[in-house]
Parts: structure tokens; C-alpha cells; sequence
């Protein structure tokens, strides 16, 4: 983009100093610009594992293709096998019959590995409030971006796997905590509380008032 | 305004009535000649039959389904060789509330002839299958019964085929199925994420060697010579 020009686009954000390393003072000079190195080289070679399921999937392959063109992020190899993909991109509803399916895919990615969830149907179950929809992937696996929208812009995509991308430069190799995997709970195989799972599907918006049934 | 006839879509003056582009009344106009012929033919089975926007519905008893089919399929006036659906409708009426239609095509003789059976709120939700004269009627009836709970009689494999095998929660199309279905988000989690992604499939529908003899010769022929199918 043009210096000067008027702000179309994917304008540099306010707060991208956030982004700059701060070191901590009890690490050496060496590790810091080790992590500045390698988190440079990760977040710069994302590659994503597209679960399209639905509307959100086509926006996806227009963010791929020549005129967004991921490829300027890293991306341009789509990854359809978790063993090499670093980042899952879930585009579209996750009904119940895939629960199982998108678990196991999350478990067969290796560290590091992200999630974006795209769209308003992964990330909240969107208007599909109905006894076959998954309300949020966020309950069946960990989610780092959420991306808003039905469908989101490609222009919306990209700037989710550019605050990933910021995520990935602000990691650092002394957290110790860093690929800690969850461990779903051996019997319910759920990794979050019933009571959560519940509490975040509660209908909400109109939603609310679409259970009618019976005679 | 109490002298205004009542007026229902049934009722209406067929004068008044809508037309399409084409000049397709709404109510009447021309019946598919098969209508007729079925009530000569079964007039125990024959309840009653309607045109509604140029297409013809015939409403009969739902045990006597799979006799009509096989005339309309099997008759030279008839060649019904299409069955392009196999569906059911809830409607709140209190007496019937359920009707499983067909919808039946004739390419020979270019006609479409909507089947539809009422089934009292009493009876035990039971229709003859199709399947032995139509075998497209395998998954349709399965869905069939997946979302409304209608057994298909005589049907080989009637197993769900939208949701998987050990839901619990009912068939979701009914009136008394609750939306969001009857469990809890997380029961619901909890069952779905408890079935390993491979006992969603059954080993008929993984492997094509058990229907080799069902196929058509020619692919038949093509197969054992070692070619792959195009998938």
C-alpha cells in the first residue's frame, strides 16, 4: 500500500507496538532473540488446515485465491493433512456428527499448533440455535481467533491470522506452560465443565424465543 | 363486513382464483388421467384426489401404497419409472396428523403424480416400502425414518442414515421435538464426542465388493478388468 494514500484496506493498526519484544529481565539477550527469530519464522509460515463446512469455506478459498492472496502470509500451501498443518481454520457449522471428527483432527495436529474459528457458526453455533449444531467449536476444542461475521470479508479473515500471527510473535520459549495440551476428562470427554458447555449455549437474541412444540 | 362470504384457498371461486404466467389455476384444472384409473382400479384404497397449481395429488390408504406403486409402475398405461421422492408431513391436525407422500414421475408419457397417505393419530406409524420396485427408495425411506420415525415396511436395511445410529434423543421432524432437542448442550456433546468417527460408518457402506453382483453388467465387466472407479 502507498504511503500517503487514503486508508483502504488493511490499514496498519493503532496498537501494533504491542507487538515489539520486551524482553523480561531475568532472560538472556541470546534466548529473547531466539524467540524474536523462531516466533518470526512461525508466524510467517502458518499453515493452515482448512475444515470448511460451509458458506464460510467458499469466503475462505476467495481469501486464498489470487486476489487476497494468503500466500502474501505465509500461507499458500493448504495443508488437507493435520500431521503438517500448524494452523486449523474451522470455516462453517460443526454439526454434532462432526464433533468427533474436528476432536480428533485437533489431536493428530502437532505443537505449536493454533485455531482460528471462522465465521459466526463455529464460533457461537450462529443462528443454527437447533438440536443439531455444535453451539461453538471452542467447546470441543481450544480456540485462539475467533472471526466474526456471516460469512466474514476475506479482509476479515486476514486480519484475524494477522492478530494470530501477533499471538505467535509474543510467545515465549520460557513459559513453561506454552504447548501444554487440554486433556479432555477421560469418561464425558469434554475438557470444559458441563455446567460451562451449557451456560455458553444459552439461546440468546431471537433465539430466544423459537422453542415451540407440541400439539 | 358480516355479510362477506368466508372465503378459504379451498373454497374459493374458481373464477377469482390465482393463476400462474401460464394460465395454471390454483384449485382444478386438468387431473392426471392415472388419478382416475386408480380409483376404478383399488376403490377400497382410494380416499380422494385434488389438483393443486397443475399437479395432481391422490390420497389413499397407506396399506394398500405398495399394491398402487407396482400398478403405476408396472402398467403400460402407466410407467411411473421415476420415484424422485419419499418424504412425510406433520401437520397440526388433531385427527391425521401425518401424511407420507411419493412423488411419482412418468417419462414416457411426461406426468408427475404426487401419492399421498394419511396416517390416523392411533395407528402405529407403519407404510408398505417401495423398495422392491423402486430401489432409489433405499436411502430416501431411511431418511424418512430418521427424521419422522415412519417404519417402511419390507424395507431391507431401515436403519438412521442423517443422524447417527445411537442418537437417542427421538426423530427431530416431529411436532413434539423440541428444537434444541431434549437433552442438554453438554449431554448432547458429551454423547456425540463418546462415538469414535469410525463406528459412524457400517462395513456395507465402506466396501463395494458385497454389491458386485447387484451392479450393472457393464461396470461389472469394467471392475474386473481393474479399472477404478471414478471417484
Amino acid at each position: 500500500m502507498e504511503e500517503g494514500g487514503a486508508p483502504v484496506g488493511l490499514t496498519p493498526r493503532p496498537d501494533r507496538q504491542v507487538v515489539t519484544v520486551a524482553p523480561a529481565s531475568q532472560e538472556g539477550w541470546v534466548a529473547t532473540r531466539l524467540d524474536f527469530l523462531v516466533n518470526w519464522g512461525r508466524a510467517n509460515s502458518l499453515w493452515p488446515m482448512p475444515f470448511g463446512t460451509a458458506c464460510c469455506a467458499i469466503e475462505f478459498m476467495a481469501t486464498a485465491a489470487s486476489k487476497y492472496d494468503l500466500a502474501r502470509f505465509g500461507m499458500e500451501r493448504m495443508s488437507f493433512s493435520p500431521r503438517q498443518a500448524d494452523v486449523l481454520i474451522c470455516a462453517g457449522r460443526v454439526p454434532f456428527k462432526l464433533a468427533p471428527v474436528i476432536r480428533r483432527i485437533w489431536q493428530q495436529m502437532l505443537q505449536p499448533k493454533w485455531c482460528i474459528s471462522m465465521g459466526a457458526c463455529a464460533s457461537s453455533g450462529g443462528m443454527f440455535d437447533n438440536y443439531a449444531v455444535v453451539q461453538g467449536i471452542d467447546t470441543i476444542i481450544p480456540v485462539d481467533v475467533y472471526v466474526p461475521g456471516c460469512p466474514p470479508r476475506p479482509e476479515g479473515l486476514i486480519y484475524g491470522i494477522m492478530m494470530l500471527q501477533e499471538k505467535v510473535k509474543r510467545e515465549r520459549m520460557s513459559d513453561e506452560r506454552l504447548r501444554d495440551e487440554m486433556e479432555p476428562d477421560p469418561t464425558s470427554k469434554l475438557y470444559i465443565p458441563p455446567s460451562v458447555i451449557d451456560e455458553l449455549s444459552e439461546p440468546f437474541g431471537n433465539s430466544v424465543h423459537q422453542t415451540r412444540s407440541g400439539l | 363486513m358480516t355479510d362477506a362470504p368466508l372465503m378459504t384457498p379451498g373454497s374459493a371461486d374458481p373464477a377469482s382464483s390465482p393463476v400462474t404466467p401460464h394460465g395454471v389455476p390454483h384449485r382444478g384444472g386438468p387431473m392426471n388421467p392415472s388419478a382416475e384409473r386408480i380409483r376404478a382400479r383399488f376403490p377400497a384404497a382410494f380416499v380422494r384426489a385434488e389438483v393443486v397449481w397443475g399437479e395432481t395429488t391422490v390420497f389413499v390408504r397407506p396399506d394398500a401404497v405398495q399394491d398402487i406403486v407396482r400398478y403405476l409402475h408396472d402398467d403400460d398405461s402407466e410407467r411411473y419409472d421415476y420415484l424422485s421422492d419419499v418424504t412425510a408431513v406433520e401437520y397440526r391436525d388433531l385427527e391425521l396428523p401425518l401424511q407420507v407422500v411419493w412423488h411419482l414421475r412418468s417419462l414416457p408419457y411426461r406426468r408427475f403424480l404426487r401419492l399421498k397417505a394419511e396416517i390416523a393419530k392411533s395407528a402405529p406409524l407403519r407404510v408398505p416400502s417401495v423398495f422392491p420396485i423402486y430401489q432409489g427408495a433405499d436411502w430416501l425411506e431411511r431418511e424418512c425414518f430418521d427424521m419422522f420415525g415412519i417404519v417402511f415396511d419390507g424395507h431391507p436395511d431401515l436403519r438412521r442414515i442423517l443422524m447417527w445410529e445411537q442418537y437417542q434423543e427421538g426423530y427431530p421432524l416431529r411436532k413434539d421435538f423440541p428444537l434444541r432437542g431434549r437433552f442438554s448442550r453438554s449431554e448432547q456433546l458429551r454423547q456425540a464426542l463418546a462415538a469414535e468417527p469410525e463406528s459412524r460408518y457400517s462395513m456395507t457402506e465402506l466396501t463395494i465388493a458385497d454389491a458386485f453382483e447387484d451392479l450393472p453388467l457393464e461396470m461389472r465387466r469394467r471392475l474386473a478388468g481393474g479399472e477404478k472407479t471414478g471417484e
